[in-house]
């Protein structure tokens, strides 16, 4: 293994150092392990809450700031936070209109989740949980964890922190994020596996000539190998299982070609020319775009393509202002 | 029975067998369940109080498990051992008869969170047998029906290895799931050998 950290079992609590120290704009709280907006908690604003396993940066700290999150926090490499800890988040977001959890769908990070929940509603605070399960690739959920959340957790994030920053309702920031949700689709694939710190191996082994499809963003392998491919024919496998499952056909869309960490920006650019084809050779209009690295699994090389179809209210909610270390544009 | 010695002694376990876990753990899962397991684990010890009657001793675990462990393990096992205490009450002694009982509700605890059911390829595949064979043996007394749980919990968890995953991230590997211990019914396994470890020493 080769990294650029110091102590391994400090990985997590020096990223949050180097944060604290590169964003001013943010409050890092080494103790409670959380990151939270400087300006948090705004009365009368409903909070947005997000958190999981480090490891996928810049998700979810990457993400706090206006326009998007309130407060994040980020668990051991891969592995959900703990009640603590999101309690800490939930109640540093709480101006006391209610919290919004922004919950993947692992079954760690809906545990515990859901624990913390409880904790806050002694605490009387209203906590309304939306869980993230956009990714393809799992199939047929009455034989699985069902769906994992993966890309939809970034358009969910994005459009309920505009809408909570509008001065939108409880009810009405949860409702945008499950939509945001329910309309996205994503699926990955890995041309490498990815090295847990601590563990100091990588999750599994690929050789030279294969890829992984279906993968998840916790290192974990895909659903099927295969042989390495051009990038065209990858990406109309990852839309084809996309289409196949929620018809493109017609849409509007946002999407986002993302690269899972250690794959080339010149690379997601190869396969955002391919996207850009197939999608516009199947009838679909390509309204916003996103490339790049948003949500990683430490440094894996591949890439997980979301798309999410779009009405004209997402639209203005994607296109409102945001400012957070991760996405920042109109403000 | 003192259950101090029993979480003491998982604990020891777990952190010989860390690397174990998280082996098999990578293979199916995301390989983390030994480092997360033994980080709580050693919390859960440095938690325990002095002088804490044994229902308390497993409520105080649970908790430290609960924060300090992350992902599905902290909840479920931070969950069974808090539920396994508070059925203990009080009571400054434990006999079999108590502790099947409190194990019956660290059962149902782990089943209410994870939904999980025998045969999905999880932890209650080898707790739920552990359980069921302490309960049968518990009149022989608590040596004897801890050895009985761990005989039970190694079969249950040796049967994981032919079953595709249902509940879990192993769950996302469908097929590819089979032929893999599960970490989870695994580390149960360490749950009841420290169980009729500590049991033994009485």
């Amino acid at each position: 293994m080769k990294k650029l950290i110091g102590d391994v079992d400090d990985v997590v609590l020096d990223t949050l150092r180097g944060m604290a120290a590169a964003h001013p704009s943010l409050r890092v709280d080494l103790d409670q392990r959380i990151i939270v907006r400087a300006d948090a908690p705004r009365t009368g604003k409903v909070g947005l809450v997000s958190g999981g396993g480090s490891g996928h940066e810049p998700l979810h700290g990457g993400f706090v700031g206006y326009g998007m999150l309130d407060a994040a926090c980020p668990g051991e490499v891969f592995t959900s936070p703990v009640p603590d800890q999101i309690l800490a988040a939930t109640t540093a977001a709480s101006g006391g209109a209610g919290v919004v959890h922004i919950v993947k769908n692992y079954t760690g990070d809906v545990l515990n989740f859901q624990m913390a929940a409880e904790l806050a509603e002694d605490e009387d605070i209203e906590v309304v949980p939306v869980v993230i399960d956009d990714d393809v690739a799992v199939q047929d959920s009455t034989y699985t964890a069902g769906r994992r959340g993966t890309g939809a957790t970034l358009f969910a994030e994005k459009a309920a922190g505009a809408l909570a920053e509008a001065g939108g309702s409880l009810q009405d920031v949860a409702a945008v994020a499950r939509e945001v949700n329910e309309r996205t689709r994503s699926f990955g694939v890995a041309l490498t596996a990815c090295t847990v710190p601590a563990a100091g191996r990588p999750t599994f082994e690929l050789g030279d000539d294969e890829i992984e499809l279906g993968i998840g963003i916790h290192g974990e392998p895909g659903r099927e190998r295969t042989r390495l491919r051009p990038a065209p024919e990858i990406v109309d496998v990852a839309l084809s299982a996309i289409h196949e499952d929620m018809s493109l056909s017609g849409s509007e869309v946002l999407v986002l070609v993302n690269g899972m960490g250690g794959t080339p920006l010149m690379e997601l650019y190869v396969a955002y020319a391919a996207v850009a084809e197939w999608l516009g050779g199947h009838g679909v209009t390509v309204a916003r775009s996103l490339v790049g690295n948003y949500v990683t699994s430490l440094e894996m090389a591949g890439v997980m393509i979301s798309v999410l179809r779009l009405t004209p209210r997402l639209t203005e909610l994607w296109d409102a202002p945001v400012e957070t270390p991760g996405l920042r544009w109109g403000r | 029975m003192d259950t101090r010695r029993w979480i003491e002694r998982f604990a020891e376990l777990v952190a010989a067998d860390a690397d174990r876990l998280t082996r098999l753990d990578a293979a199916i899962g995301d390989g983390d369940h030994g480092a997360n397991l033994n980080r709580g684990l050693k919390a859960a010890v440095e938690a325990l109080g002095p002088d804490l009657p044994p229902g308390k001793v497993l409520m105080t675990a649970g908790r430290a498990l609960v924060s300090k462990t992350g992902g599905a393990s902290g909840p479920l096992y931070g969950g069974a051992l808090r539920r396994a205490g508070k059925a203990l009450g009080d009571a400054a002694d434990v006999d079999a008869a108590a502790l099947a009982a409190a194990l019956r509700a660290a059962l149902d605890a782990v089943q209410e969170l994870g939904k999980a059911v025998e045969g999905d390829k999880t932890m209650v595949d080898a707790l739920l047998p552990a359980v069921a064979a302490y309960e049968t043996a518990a009149g022989d007394g608590p040596a004897t029906a801890a050895r009985a749980a761990l005989n039970a919990a190694e079969t249950g968890a040796e049967a994981t290895v032919p079953l595709q995953a249902r509940k879990g991230r192993a769950s996302y590997l469908g097929p590819r799931s089979v032929g893999h211990l599960d970490p989870g019914a695994a580390s149960t396994v360490l749950l009841f050998r420290a169980l009729a470890d500590a049991a033994a020493e009485e």
